[in-house]
């Protein structure tokens, strides 16, 4: 092995309370082209401004499939590489635009065992921009259990 | 879309809420493998460094023990590239047509949920099916008006032990059409002053009009002048009258200034001035030559024919200096 990966944190380091360090994303226009067509969104509101605006959107906005993308990003850059996901729900609300910012906040509310007798993380998520709350949702992992599970 | 009454909406509700519970196809296959370099073009554009999507030793020193797909890109797979939205030789595609047709054209979506039962290898082909679980009724969102559609997408894999479930999507989009913004006033024609009304009374003062001159009434019993024309005289009672041209000079005496209703016709404000002629009869019209806020009583007019259009010419009266 050639490459140290980043450190995991284990069920057993995650509290419930815990707060994860905010992730503060600038949506440029590029972003939200980009991030549509990695996701094979081509739904022309997510990168032509006039169809946007013919659709009554007052500029391009960023798909659902990059907002449930950046959330799952954003919880296994905070618990690392290790991370599974098991669940990820989300609500979508404010419009991300150009030129706004998405500050992405979490909090772990629960650690609850899965039927199979997993134990789990789950943790709520809210991306704010300038309009408001772009999503909120709540993501399910299994992270290593740690010496003291 | 044409105001639709509550019988159209309900029986449209009625046939767009036979599809809940209806399956659509099953075993859909994907276009493409789950692939090395969708996912790193998801990636990179997501800021995603999480090298167990990318680095396969990075990889293999995890308990993933090979890449993986991210969980987050279940989607990503299913999803059928430039001609989604077109097809309708579906069940779905068939339902999403009744919304676009009844003046739904527009769809955003609005939640998602997905729950991932194991990790995507790379070279595992997905299949899946989809089920239409619910079609709300109207609903007025910030967008526009419209409905919601739920769908629950199973994806699998299909294996050597036979077909494994590998994550459950369940979507919401709004179907609806968007509040339309405030039409740009078109320079259209201006709207027309009120129409004169022509009788047996007042005959002879619109024919004066017509001819550019300024008529009044008077008695020929007593010789008491008169305005508006009228059959018969206030002072005498007699019903004998003769035209008289008048010279179209008098003063201002009283006015007022029209802010509100807003007429279109008019040029808001403006100033209706009561003007006594020296002759010694009134009339209404428009004062000319000062701004609304600068007719004073008192102030001498002389009398103008204004052509608002083809059908419309009014005296009008013109000030000409201080009494």
């Amino acid at each position: 092995m050639t490459t140290a990966n980043p450190a995991s944190l284990t069920h057993a380091e995650v509290s419930v309370g815990d707060e994860l360090p905010p992730l503060v994303l600038p949506l440029t226009r590029t972003l939200i082209v980009a991030t549509a067509l990695a996701t094979r969104d081509f739904q022309d509101v997510h990168h032509d401004p006039q169809l946007a605006a013919d659709k009554g959107s007052p500029d391009i906005f960023m798909n659902i499939l990059t907002s449930n993308g950046l959330v799952g990003r954003y919880i296994t850059d905070w618990a690392g590489p290790e991370t599974e996901l098991r669940k990820v729900a989300i609500r979508l609300g404010a419009p991300n635009y150009p030129g706004d910012t998405m500050t992405l906040t979490g909090t772990v509310t629960a650690k609850p065992t899965a039927e199979d007798g997993t134990p789990l993380v789950e943790i709520a998520v809210v991306g704010a921009n300038k309009l408001g709350n772009h999503v909120t949702g709540t993501v399910t992992v299994k992270l290593p259990e740690g010496a003291d599970a | 879309m044409t105001d639709t009454t509550s019988r159209d909406k309900a029986a449209f509700l009625a046939v767009v809420k036979k599809y809940e519970g209806v399956h659509d196809q099953s075993g859909i296959v994907a276009l493409d493998p789950v692939n090395g370099p969708m996912i790193r073009h998801w990636a990179e554009a997501m800021g995603d460094t999480n090298p167990v999507y990318t680095d396969p030793e990075a990889a293999a020193a995890t308990h993933f023990g090979e890449v993986v797909a991210p969980a987050t890109m279940l989607q990503v797979w299913i999803m059928r590239g430039m001609d989604a939205g077109l097809a309708v030789n579906t069940v779905t595609g068939e339902l999403y047509k009744h919304f676009t047709d009844n003046g739904f054209g527009s769809v955003v979506a609005t939640n998602c949920e997905q729950e991932y039962i194991r990790p995507l290898r790379l070279g595992e082909v997905v299949q899946y099916d989809q089920l239409i679980e619910t079609v709300s009724e109207e609903k007025t969102t910030g967008l526009g008006v419209g409905h919601f559609i739920t769908t629950l997408v199973n994806i699998y894999v299909e294996g050597e032990a036979g077909r494994e479930l590998i994550g459950t999507h369940r979507f919401r989009i709004l179907r609806y059409t968007p509040h339309r913004k405030k039409p740009k006033a078109a320079p259209a024609e201006r709207a027309l002053r009120p129409r004169k009304v022509v009788n047996r009374d007042n005959r002879a003062y619109w024919d004066g009009v017509a001819e550019g001159k300024l008529l009044f009434q008077k008695c020929t019993a007593c010789a008491t002048p008169r305005f508006p024309f009228a059959p018969g005289c206030n002072h005498c009672a007699s019903l004998e009258w003769e035209s008289v041209e008048s010279a179209g000079a008098g003063v201002v005496y009283s006015h007022v200034t029209m802010h509100y209703p807003k007429f279109p016709a008019f040029d808001m404000p403006y100033a209706v001035g009561l003007i006594e002629l020296d002759e010694g009869v009134r009339m209404l019209g428009n004062v000319l030559g000062v701004t609304h806020d600068e007719v004073r009583i008192g102030q001498r007019v002389q009398v103008e024919f204004v052509t608002h259009d083809a059908e419309l010419t009014v005296p009008a009266f013109r000030v000409v200096g201080e009494n």
